[in-house]
């Protein structure tokens, strides 16, 4: 199991070199740049910032260079577009605020996915599981850019309860529209695949074999049909939680909430080289490290997993 | 005039008026206990460092923070700031201003003259890299040009201070509105013995020292930034508000929703909602007209060999309807333009064009006919071409409109094309279209700031438009002590040859709260500054 990770570990150096060069070249590709405006700066005025910016060096000497800044320093360069911020300002302040929705958003998800599908599972073709599937079915047509002023609509324009956005340092009531607009969707995927694979495995033959020896119901779905059927989900949240941060994109936007998405956003616009590199980077860092966790929980809960990986 | 009095007269300090200083607060109004102000914005500011900022936003929050020479007032005319008077040698090379003795850094230090030698110096030294540095070529500053080239020392800027309290610029040519231009936050003092400590950040608000009527209390990146006033500034006990917050709301429909909610006093409105808002909200509902034109470019280097006709050009510019565009299609207020600089500019008399007298049913015919001679359009040439605009719903919309006049009136086929605006900008700027969208804000209030772009050197003149008798007389208004018999002569010139389509002027569509009172509504610059401002009670 060591060495699995440690194999898994190995390899994301070499991936995250390919990333960052593609990356860079694919950038530069896109016409404009950093410094195009309405009005062209004349040519000695452009000559001086691109100097500054290290952008008049051949582009191999400036990939050399940003890679060399953040293999010995850490330092991911300035942002081109907040003139008084680096990258690695931008990412510490922006970052924590998109996890912070991003974790209560999955929170959501999977503590009201998870039993709407068990309960679906076990009132199967009754009135529960119809429902719960028309729920699961109503919030995944309801994408966050229709669901998100909707919320707002109700929440502060009708009832006056919850700010229309903004963050003010993660107070509760800013965090949960945001997290409820980016989860719903997500919600309605984890309760329909936790209902299917409930299902299967409740008519699998070793829960007959539990039930024939007469354990109590209770026991059955708890201790033995629950971990089982968690599987699937579990390895459809591992990527959906990378993607629900990197895809928060409107939510941070919408709700002005200072996260990350609205880096992503201005940095293309504006051709923020730098800062969309850094996030490009701490993107793929995150699929890493929730994937490589996903595998090790998998192995945690299947014993059939465990095995081929010693 | 005798020799020696005219010296006298133009020797003669410039003493401005001395007007209500700060929020001028009329007589029964009760203020509200709480005195805050919160506004939203669209991005996050480019910078904090007045020689570095470049946008709108950043510099509306600079202006607070800091305090230049002048400042304006709620018609945009000139107030004092740290300086109280100047006066110009008998060549307007050299200006003198006299600055107060009562401004102080919000750390206690004296502001003084070599606070503005030094921002001034580092605004065209090529270490700091400004984007802004051409603000300071443009304004005629003695070497100013060879020092951002390289060529010369910062320390060889054509700016002294003798005294403390003196401020001697020399320029490179008697620039007749060379005052007007020490608003701008390009020219704003800084703290030399802040940035030398702190480097790049000292616009933290920990760190931050700023001369203006509020300080920094607090920057949340994308989210939020706090000022508050400042109890060292001169003029401190003028000011009304004492929380002033900007927010980032990056959705103009989320502005207008928590704008309803109470939880901003201002925002924009929405493309196309004014008319709706502003019978809803009769009083908080504004069109501001603003110094900024919006013109079709015709590209006379590559464009259509049709476009090299004059006929051509004077018949597309003719069959537009204004009226239309402006009260049918945009309806916020806007002016339908027939030259080029909008007639809010300061000082500048709209010259009268023919087009502008017609009425369209004129126009139209006119345009028919000149077409016609031309050899293009029904029973001649067909002509088609490309329009050229960057992606927005508005642009869109003008664009629609526009070209199906063509089409009906002239039987003209256009096809739109539109592109993000990076990509835009390379588009036009390397002359890689047919007819493409243009528009421009002033940087000062002086019709020289629009018409520079028609000259040949003009890095802005898209059209490529190149007219010797341009070029002279923008040359000639640099140090003319009255320009607009140039201005004049140049719109005439271009409404005769025009390389562009002027189409409207804007305006600017706002919805402020009536708690929040002191908007400088006539100031066509939409300068403001919240010390001018304050809040009434419900």
């Amino acid at each position: 199991m060591l060495n699995y990770t440690l194999r898994r570990l190995l390899m994301v150096l070499p991936t995250l070199l390919i990333l960052v060069i593609f990356a860079f070249y694919l950038m530069r590709l896109a016409p404009g740049g950093p410094f195009t405006s309405e009005r062209p700066l004349p040519p000695a005025v452009m000559a001086n910032v691109l100097e500054r910016y290290g952008m008049d060096e051949p582009l191999h000497v400036q990939l050399w260079t940003y890679v060399r800044n953040i293999v010995c320093c850490f330092d991911f360069g300035p942002s081109f577009s907040q003139k008084d911020r680096t990258v690695n300002d931008v990412i510490a302040q922006g970052f924590p605020v998109t996890l912070t929705y991003g974790f209560w958003s999955a929170v959501f998800v999977l503590v009201l996915g998870i039993p709407l599908g068990i309960i679906a599972a076990l009132r199967h073709n009754g009135f529960w599981d119809y429902t719960m599937t028309g729920l699961a079915i109503f919030s995944q047509i309801f994408p966050n850019f229709v669901l998100a002023p909707l919320l707002v609509l109700l929440f502060t324009l009708s009832w006056g309860l919850l700010p229309g956005g903004g963050w003010n340092g993660g107070q509760w009531q800013y965090v949960v529209m945001p997290a409820i607009a980016l989860g719903t969707s997500y919600m309605a995927s984890v309760a329909r695949l936790t209902r299917g694979s409930m299902l299967e495995v409740l008519n699998s033959p070793y829960i007959r074999t539990a039930r024939a020896k007469g354990l109590p119901e209770r026991t059955i779905i708890l201790r033995h049909a629950l971990k089982p059927a968690l599987l699937p989900t579990l390895t459809y949240m591992g990527p959906v939680f990378v993607y629900m941060i990197t895809g928060s994109v409107f939510v941070d936007v919408f709700f002005s909430t200072g996260g990350i998405g609205q880096d992503f956003i201005n940095g293309a616009y504006s051709r923020d080289y730098s800062v969309l590199l850094g996030l490009a980077i701490l993107y793929a860092v995150l699929t890493f490290a929730l994937t490589l966790m996903v595998d090790l929980l998998y192995a945690w809960i299947d014993p059939k997993v465990r095995a081929g990986l010693a | 005039m005798h020799s020696r009095s005219f010296i006298a007269a133009a020797l003669a300090t410039t003493f401005l008026t001395m007007p209500a200083l700060a929020a001028d607060v009329p007589a029964g109004v009760t203020l509200a206990e709480e005195q805050t102000f919160t506004y939203r914005t669209l991005d996050e500011f480019s910078s904090l460092d007045p020689q570095v900022v470049e946008d709108v936003d950043g510099s509306n929050i600079v202006r607070d923070l800091f305090e230049g020479l002048y400042n304006q007032d709620a018609d945009g005319n000139l107030v004092p700031g740290v300086a109280l008077s100047h006066e110009a040698s008998a060549d307007n090379l050299i200006y003198t201003f006299t600055l107060r003795d009562n401004a102080v850094w919000s750390d206690g230090a004296p502001v003084t003259a070599g606070d503005f030698v030094y921002a001034w110096q580092r605004a065209v030294d090529p270490e700091l890299a400004s984007p802004y540095a051409w603000y300071m070529e443009l304004m005629s500053i003695e070497n100013g040009a060879a020092i951002v080239a390289g060529e010369m020392e910062p320390s060889e800027l054509g700016v002294s201070a003798p005294d403390d309290r003196t401020l001697v610029v020399n320029l490179s040519k008697p620039l007749p509105y060379f005052t007007k231009m020490v608003t701008h936050a390009t020219t704003f003092p800084a703290p030399r013995w802040v940035i030398e400590e702190h480097g790049a950040e000292w616009t933290r608000p920990e760190n931050m020292v700023s001369n203006g009527a509020f300080v920094l209390e607090a920057h949340v990146p994308k989210e939020r930034s706090v000022r508050v006033r400042n109890e060292n500034y001169w003029d401190n006990e003028n000011t009304v508000l004492e929380t002033v917050t900007t927010l980032v709301i990056g959705d103009d429909a989320q502005g207008l929703t928590r704008w309803r909610a109470g939880e901003v006093d201002m925002t924009d409105i929405p493309a196309g909602q004014y008319p709706a808002l502003a019978e809803e909200f009769p009083d908080e509902a504004f069109a501001l007209p603003r110094l900024c034109n919006y013109y079709f470019n015709f590209n006379l280097a590559s464009g259509p060999e049709a476009f090299q006709d004059v006929r051509v050009r004077q018949a597309l510019a003719l069959a537009i309807d204004r009226e239309v565009i402006v009260d049918r299609v945009l309806q916020g207020g806007q002016f339908p333009a027939f030259t080029f600089t909008p007639a809010a500019t300061a000082d500048f008399e709209v010259p009268e064009v023919e087009m502008a007298s017609m009425t369209q049913a004129e126009r139209d015919a006119k345009a028919r006919e000149l077409l016609a001679e031309a050899g293009y359009g029904e029973g001649g040439e067909p002509l088609s071409f490309n329009y050229l605009y960057n992606t927005n719903e508005a642009h869109q919309q003008v664009a629609i409109v526009a070209t199906q006049m063509w089409k009906q009136k002239l039987g003209i086929d256009v096809t739109l094309e539109n592109q993000e605006w990076k990509v835009f900008l390379e588009t036009r700027g390397a002359q890689n279209y047919d007819m493409a969208r243009g528009a421009w804000c002033g940087d000062y209030n002086e019709a020289s700031t629009f018409l520079d772009l028609l000259t040949t050197e003009s890095g802005y003149n898209d059209a490529k438009f190149s007219n010797a008798r341009v070029d002279e007389l923008m040359t000639e208004a640099k140090s003319s002590s009255d320009p607009q018999p140039l201005y004049t002569e140049v719109e005439q010139i271009v409404a005769a040859e025009m390389p562009v389509i002027p189409i409207y002027h804007y305006s600017t569509n706002v919805m402020l709260s009536d708690a929040i009172q002191g908007w400088p509504m006539n100031n066509v610059e939409q300068n403001w500054y919240s010390k001018d401002l304050y809040r009434v009670a419900d």
